[in-house]
């Protein structure tokens, strides 16, 4: 089953970059093969028959939630960028998440380097160090709410 | 159709001069790291976008390769701030280091 959707998913991303041919086919069908079984060996992770609903709620929960944080950061560079003083408080926080998983956490930690004003440096188990631009809270609790609240909530759906 | 294309091009390079800015105007690295990744992650969105829609043919390639893009600019940023921590003098300015208890804070050159 592991297998099978590995395979299947590479086999199609191949296809989509490559175009639809007889040669290209054959070639993607054995690259992707041997990717699949270096894959398995190699990465831990699983997929399940549950993979396409995720994905569904990937795309239509989270995507436009996280495509407009991506424009929000943006404007928010381009105030401070273009501000003659550049307003400024620094500093590195930690969060922490409730995320089980190497995936989901990279999601996570990608989701927040994206948004306004902060940059996820690194992981450790359930804690994320995260730079940001402007400190606003105090303690632990008050950055996680204020920093990953909304995308911990939207991930969670979709990882479970 | 092709003066969409070619607004979201313009806006997508509008982007990337955003990011070039910053990097020049930011005074410490990190906000370096953090104006560069999301006005290049975005910039390259739409510039993409802007290709795809004017040639519809390679819509789905466009879609793949922005998928790999929003993968990997901020792992690669996190790479390079966590590098940078590291390494560097850190700036004067900080209000708080959470991440001193992780990497031992000042004497940490030797590792």
């Amino acid at each position: 089953m592991k297998y099978v959707a590995t395979f299947l998913v590479l086999f199609a991303s191949y296809i989509l970059l490559a175009g639809f041919y007889v040669q290209e086919l054959i070639l993607g069908a054995i690259v992707s093969i041997i990717l699949t079984i270096i894959l398995a060996k190699l990465v831990n992770y699983t997929i399940d028959y549950r993979f396409p609903v995720k994905l569904l709620v990937f795309i239509f929960a989270y995507l436009p939630v996280f495509i407009w944080k991506l424009i929000l950061s943006n404007i928010d560079v381009a105030r401070r960028v273009l501000s003659p003083k550049i307003p400024l408080n620094p500093g590195f926080v930690k969060i922490k998440t409730d995320l089980k998983g190497d995936f989901a956490k990279l999601a996570l930690a990608n989701s927040i380097t994206l948004t306004p004003g902060t940059l996820s440096v690194d992981i450790k188990d359930e804690y994320i160090y995260v730079h940001t631009v402007d400190v606003k809270g105090k303690t632990l609790e008050e950055n996680t709410k204020n920093i990953s609240g909304i995308f911990e909530k939207l991930l969670g759906g979709v990882f479970k | 159709m092709e003066i969409v294309s070619y607004v979201f091009m313009i806006i997508g390079g509008l982007f990337y001069l955003l990011g070039g800015l910053g990097v020049l105007r930011m005074p410490d690295t990190f906000d370096r790291i953090q104006a560069g990744t999301k006005a290049t992650t975005l910039g390259a969105f739409t510039l993409l976008i802007g290709i795809g829609i004017a040639n519809p043919d390679w819509l789905l390639k466009v879609f793949l390769i922005i998928v790999f893009i929003a993968l990997a600019n901020p792992i690669g940023s996190s790479a390079l701030a966590k590098a940078a921590y590291r390494s560097c003098e850190l700036p004067k300015n900080l209000v708080q280091d959470d991440l001193k208890e992780l990497f031992g804070g000042e004497d940490n050159d030797s590792n």
